[in-house]
């Protein structure tokens, strides 16, 4: 090797050298330790935290929807600002919670799982963090100027879009700046995954969790950069006299919802795919059983996220599309429940005269199970081309995606905190308010979303301050419902920071049948720096 | 992290990068895709004019078909110099526009067309329209333009009045 790229290769490792110099010591203290760090660890950290935050802002926000829609007529809100509360609501949960949760959740675990000292490129992961800054300030800040903020709903459909003030600006560069680090931390976790593992762990040994990001990861480069493009077009529209949605100018506004909606699928994987990896670890866990499956599981993720490219049309069967495309675009959405159907048949087959126990991680586990189902067969209904017809923009669509959304992707990440928790912290949470958590969350998410679908069937339209009296009495659940959901979060928020501070010892491998590196492989609590010397897998 | 593993790495993420940078390329290539793919196989539902061929007139009804005009953000004057038509189904009949471009600088506008009911657009069939494409005035120009429609003879026995609007935009100096 020549001298040259030698000092070249010591000066990029330098955080690397000086962690392998001073192994045993803890982080530095203070506020640079999270300004600075490139420990993965860290990282990690900061993301599920700034997650946390934005869940409870956007579910206020929720709340606010809900106290308005408890009963019809306005209450609170004029309707201009409970649109922008429905739009920055949706904005907020998808790029600002349940996706950095997960990019949180990849941060502590893949480098752990794959036996690797941390992520290949630890200072741009800790810029894909700190980018999430200014970008949940511009979304929040946009209240506060002349307008309102964003009102279209979250998909920013011209030509309302095109005709707001300037709070769409302030939300397409936040949508600019979250795109960047999306990607960056895409290609930092595919780069890891690919040219990092330890020796012995072939890709097909990998943790089913690993899998799914690294799946994740590749839809994430495909589309986040086209979500860039179609609000780029967005902006030059408004400001720069181009005519790509607008009529007036030769454009056209359907055109948008192609080009938003190809990346909008694959979008609804990307918030769900991992959910699938957390799931998988933990199911076998508390079954104490192998997941059942575990190529076809693999298999069916990569299906998943092929066929998850050509079913955009499905959102928007109501624009006049030929009926060969609605026919084409319902057949291939249907097509998708089957390796959806592999993965849930899996993971019941994992539990099949499995030992099982329910702590609070397999609890949110099960319901995820249950609730994920409930809202797959919701989203078959909807691909039937003359009843999406019928129920488009109803309440029925909002029930749907918060059954994949909420009692699928956010209940798998919760299921994920309180089975990692011991592991990352190196205490052991109070199980009796988790259980108290779960059954609290398990009610009000069901009494919130549930009559949802009776309200869409009945013809509620989504997206509306007001409604006539015939859908009072389920609104009025809806909310209660919404409320006990909302509240019981605060008991994990607890559960968690007093586990942080005073929990009870955690085990090195606090849960039995448990079987990744991180259990078997390190010590509870574990050190700042792990795998500096990668472990030999068999 | 030694130093093979190092340009691994970063051989690796240039090539994510390259496929980052053409999927956006691929986004804006949409546009004109969608446009050329539409247009080839026939299924550019905007462009459909005047498809029935069916002459037949339904004598037996009439359907009073009002003509109102508007213009947004334009402040010149544009009228319809008929108020209002009554025809039977099937009978092609004309009708006549007047924009005086009262600006004073040249203007190139596009006119768009919706009707009242909204689901009676779909029985209006144009053989002749003003807002089949742009149109520049120059200062000062007054034009008539006249519209040659039918209203098909399967529109609804019910449908015994239909709003005929046209609005005027103006279209912006670049456009895409
Ligand atoms: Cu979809």
């Amino acid at each position: 090797m020549s001298t040259a790229s030698h000092t070249h290769v010591s000066g990029a490792l330098d955080d690397h050298g000086h962690a392998e110099a001073h192994d045993h010591h803890g982080p530095p203290a203070g506020f640079t330790r999270w300004m600075y760090t490139t420990n993965h660890k860290d990282i990690g950290t900061m993301y599920l935290w700034f997650a946390f935050f934005m869940f409870l802002l956007g579910g206020t926000m929720a709340l606010g929807i809900r106290a308005e829609l408890f009963k019809p007529g306005l209450q609170f809100f004029d309707p201009e600002f409970f649109n922008s509360l429905t739009t920055v609501h949706g904005l907020v949960m998808v790029f600002g919670a349940i996706m950095p949760a997960f990019v949180g959740f990849a941060n502590w675990l893949v480098p752990l799982q794959i036996g690797s000292a941390d992520m290949a490129f630890p200072r741009m992961n800790n810029w894909s963090f700190w980018l999430l800054i200014p970008a949940a300030l511009l979304l929040i800040g946009s209240f506060f100027v002349p307008g309102g903020a964003a009102a279209s709903g979250w998909t920013l459909y011209p030509p309302l879009v095109i005709q707001q003030g300037i709070s769409v600006d302030m939300t397409i560069l936040a949508v600019h700046i979250l795109g960047a680090s999306s990607i960056m931390g895409s290609i930092n976790i595919i780069t890891t995954i690919l040219n990092m593992r330890a020796p012995g762990m072939t890709l097909m040994k990998m943790p089913l969790f690993v899998w799914t990001w690294l799946i994740t990861a590749y839809l994430l480069i495909a589309v986040m950069p086209v979500l860039a493009g179609a609000v780029t077009m967005l902006l030059t529209d408004r400001h720069f006299g181009t005519s790509f949605f607008n009529a007036a100018g030769g454009g056209d506004p359907t055109m948008f919802l192609h080009i938003f909606w190809f990346f909008g699928h694959p979008e609804v994987y990307i918030m769900i795919l991992p959910a699938f990896g957390i799931i998988s670890q933990i199911l076998p866990a508390f079954a104490r059983k192998p997941l059942f499956g575990y190529a076809s599981m693999v298999y069916a993720t990569a299906s998943i996220a092929i066929l998850s490219f050509i079913v955009w049309g499905h959102h928007m069967f109501t624009v006049g599309m030929p009926a060969a495309g609605n026919l084409f675009f319902m057949y291939a959405t249907m097509l998708i429940a089957v390796p959806t159907g592999v993965k849930v048949f899996n993971w019941i087959a994992t539990m099949w005269k499995g030992e099982m126990t329910f702590e609070t991680p397999m609890l949110f586990a099960i319901g995820f199970l249950c609730l994920f189902t409930i809202g797959g067969f919701s989203g078959l209904v909807l691909a039937i081309v003359p009843v999406d017809i019928t129920l488009h923009n109803t309440y029925y669509v909002v029930a749907h995606f918060h059954y994949v959304l909420v009692s699928g992707a956010l209940f798998a990440i919760i299921a994920g905190i309180y089975f990692w928790l011991p592991k990352w912290s190196g205490k052991m949470y109070n199980e009796g308010l988790g259980k108290l958590h779960f059954w609290l969350s398990m009610i009000g998410f069901n009494l919130a979303f549930f009559p949802q679908h009776f309200l869409g069937l009945a013809g509620m339209p989504r997206r509306i301050p007001d409604y006539a009296l015939q859908f009072a009495e389920w609104n009025m659940w809806s909310s209660i419902g919404a409320f006990i959901f909302g509240f019981s979060q605060l008991i994990f928020l607890y559960n968690v920071i007093a586990t942080i501070r005073s929990g009870k010892p955690a085990e090195q491998k606090q849960w039995e049948g448990a079987d990744s590196l991180e259990w078997t492989h390190l010590p509870t609590p574990m050190p700042y720096h792990t795998f500096v010397t990668p472990p030999i897998v068999r | 992290m030694n130093a093979a593993v190092q340009l691994e790495n970063r051989r690796l993420m240039g090539k994510l990068l390259v496929i980052a940078v053409g999927m956006l390329g691929f986004g804006f290539a949409m546009v004109p895709m969608y446009r050329q793919i539409c247009q080839a196989i026939g299924l550019d539902s905007t462009r459909v004019v005047a498809a029935s061929t069916n002459t037949q007139v339904d004598a037996s009804r009439e359907v009073t078909v009002e003509l109102l005009a508007s213009s947004a953000g334009l402040p010149w004057r544009f009228e319809a110099l008929d108020r209002a038509v009554k025809l039977h189904p099937g009978e092609l009949v004309s009708v006549r526009y007047r924009v005086v471009n009262t600006l004073g600088r040249e203007v190139t506008a596009r006119a768009r067309m919706n009707t009242a009911p909204e689901a009676a657009e779909r029985y209006i069939a144009k053989q002749e329209c003003f807002c089949f494409s742009n149109q520049t005035f120059a200062a000062g120009e007054t034009r008539e333009m006249p519209v040659v429609f039918r209203v098909l003879t399967d529109a609804p026995r019910d449908l015994s009045t239909i709003s005929l609007s046209y609005t005027f935009f103006e279209v912006p100096a670049k456009s895409g």
